[in-house]
């Protein structure tokens, strides 16, 4: 019975979209995209510039909510769900742009990211009581442990800002990963990178994606890094999947060459 | 030692300062000196919370004054005054009763922000800043229309609360209770904003959009703030009404509003301890400025090419402090203090007192 249920969950998907689109007005960002990614996978989502990718993410991440369709994280459903909320059920993300706090501290940076298990609140931390000081302990041992792993620590009390940009990048990373998520977001984790850290990056995600037992889904424009990552690609284009597949299949996939590199009969 | 240093030193200076006042090496006037300094330390850094801090912008933070003014006020002489009848509790009761009446008149000064945060919060920036002037003045002529706690003439009785005390032990009651609220505004305050809880706050303030997708429920944190900087208004102003012994509506008019944004600009934006240093020198340099002498000697280039020209203290002086502001915000935009805290700008304090 028990080990039933575990199989269960262990193949239950960590996120299932079904016939999602998100209408701006006119504009049809995303139109009839479904997905499931089950856990432990490594997925990716790739698609032209303006194709509707980042939408996709903050669809699921919470900031929009969609016009039609459905998001289920871990077999619950995020309708009406603010940002933080889905962030608690277990979706973390990263941004395009490097999104840290800047003028607080590498430590504070990752401590505040567990706000949704802090369980403790206003009255709690100005008279300092035991529930605090536990809380609080435990939250400074998960970051310190997180800036170990990650190979941050003697950064601990400089300002993000001062960081060079690939260990901000790395930053940002950890700092989703102390929400504790089952998904992780990537939303171009390889952008503004130069190609030796392209390859640190490679060897962070894999890296990640074994230690902490988390499904990765990203977002990438550098196609070395989604190819020879992800064991599953989507190809969106104008809001609508084009194709899917294998890296190999996406690779030589009519439709995918059409949507990057134009008609032949131009 | 290192823990405890700033703690025995504020409690030294607390002693000495009430002991002068009670030996009356002190007179009345820098007890009253003293008592608005402590009254502005706690306008500047609760508004510090949430102009600082959050990095929101509200500036009708004298109306949640206003309000916590008004509710102890009729509470006190509801409990010790003849005004509504007989006092409802025994004198001897008041020096428990007293600080109880304060911290009620900020909690519904603190629920009444809600009036102000929660139809703003929905949005963003602009907002929050024409809201907040309108509650100012929403509440201010409401009270103004109010007949039976004065209306616009104003509302009294609130020394009879302060003749109860000074029955039981002839002191520098006043100056014993704004020093203990204002310790425990800093006290609330520092412990709030360096918890990991309240860091949630900063995070809101550099970035909102991370701070929402790292979990850290803005909505509920932006209220929570401004809750707790409106309530430690609220107690300054139930101070601040029994220390004058008379309540007026138009006392906490924009003008109020825009001293204590004044105090947080000058300090600098989200430093507690700038807060608290420009509250100190604008209060001195008010008190300066009201001397006659003063305005005729820094004026007195002027004056001698214009003999006929008479400046009067009162009005010179809000010339002057703009002035300031101005000059302050040409040559040190960030305020006196930025956004560090003492200890980030003299280092070698650090070896007499642990900051956090």
């Amino acid at each position: 019975m028990m080990a039933q249920s575990q199989v269960q969950t262990e193949n239950a998907p960590v996120l299932e979209v079904n016939s999602l689109s998100q209408r701006f007005g006119g504009l049809t960002a995303v139109d009839n995209f479904n997905v499931k990614l089950m856990s432990g996978e490594l997925t990716g989502l790739i698609g032209p510039n303006g194709a509707g990718k980042t939408t996709v993410f903050n669809l699921v991440s919470g900031f929009y909510q969609p016009t039609e369709g459905q998001i289920l994280v871990d077999g619950k459903p995020t309708a009406g769900f603010k940002p933080h909320k889905v962030t608690s059920l277990g979706v973390a993300r990263t941004f395009q742009n490097i999104r840290l706090w800047n003028d607080m501290t590498v430590f504070d940076n990752i401590r505040v990211a567990q706000h949704y298990w802090l369980g403790y609140g206003f009255f709690h931390s100005v008279i300092r009581s035991k529930r605090y000081k536990k809380r609080e302990a435990k939250v400074a041992q998960e970051a310190q442990e997180l800036l170990e792993v990650f190979d941050l620590q003697r950064f601990k009390e400089e300002l993000p800002k001062n960081l060079p940009y690939g260990t901000q990048r790395k930053l940002e990373i950890a700092r989703a990963l102390s929400t504790h998520p089952k998904l992780l977001l990537l939303d171009e984790p390889a952008a503004g990178l130069n190609s030796h850290d392209v390859k640190d990056l490679i060897r962070l995600i894999r890296w990640i994606h074994e230690k902490f037992d988390v499904s990765i889904w990203m977002i990438e424009h550098h196609m070395d890094v989604v190819m020879e990552l992800c064991s599953h690609i989507k190809v969106i284009d104008f809001g609508q999947t084009i194709a899917e597949g294998t890296p190999d299949e996406i690779r030589n996939h009519p439709a995918v060459i059409t949507a990057y590199l134009g008609d032949d009969n131009i | 030692m290192k823990k405890y240093s700033l703690n025995i030193l504020l409690v030294v200076f607390a002693i000495g300062l009430l002991f002068a006042a009670h030996f009356r090496i002190i007179d009345s006037y820098i007890q009253i000196v003293f008592m608005t300094i402590g009254i502005n330390i706690m306008m500047s850094t609760s508004l510090n919370l949430v102009n600082g801090n959050m990095g929101e912008f509200t500036c009708g933070h004298a109306a949640f004054m206003c309000i916590g003014a008004y509710i102890s006020s009729i509470l006190s002489v509801f409990c010790f005054g003849s005004k509504f009848g007989d006092p409802l509790l025994p004198a001897a009761s008041v020096l428990i009763v007293f600080p109880i009446i304060v911290l009620i008149g900020g909690a519904v000064a603190a629920v009444s922000s809600l009036l102000v945060s929660v139809p703003s919060f929905k949005t963003r920036d602009d907002y929050l800043a024409i809201i907040s002037i309108a509650v100012n003045y929403m509440i201010i002529s409401a009270i103004e229309n109010m007949d039976f706690i004065g209306g616009s003439r104003g509302f009294q009785g609130m020394k009879d609360t302060v003749w109860a005390m000074i029955d039981i032990f002839d002191g520098p009651w006043m100056l014993f209770w704004v020093i203990n609220f204002t310790i425990f505004t800093v006290w609330v305050i520092r412990r709030f904003i360096s918890s990991t809880y309240g860091k949630g706050v900063n995070a809101i303030c550099q970035d909102e959009v991370a701070a929402e997708i790292m979990s850290v429920n803005t909505n509920k944190i932006k209220i929570i703030n401004f809750m707790v900087a409106a309530g430690l208004a609220g107690c300054a102003g139930g101070l601040y009404s029994h220390i004058i012994g008379y309540v007026n509506p138009q006392s906490f008019n924009i003008l109020k509003s825009t001293e204590a944004l004044v105090m947080v600009y000058l300090g600098g934006m989200g430093s507690l301890s700038g807060a608290v240093i420009s509250a100190i020198i604008f209060t001195g340099l008010l008190e300066v400025l009201r001397s006659q002498a003063i305005i005729d000697g820094l004026l007195s280039p002027v004056t001698m090419m214009f003999p006929d020209w008479e400046p009067s203290a009162g009005v010179i002086k809000w010339v002057m402090i703009p002035l300031l502001l101005v000059i302050v915000m040409q040559f040190r935009p960030e305020g006196i203090m930025g956004n560090r805290e003492l200890g980030d700008v003299f280092p070698k304090l650090k070896k007499f007192y642990r900051f956090k």
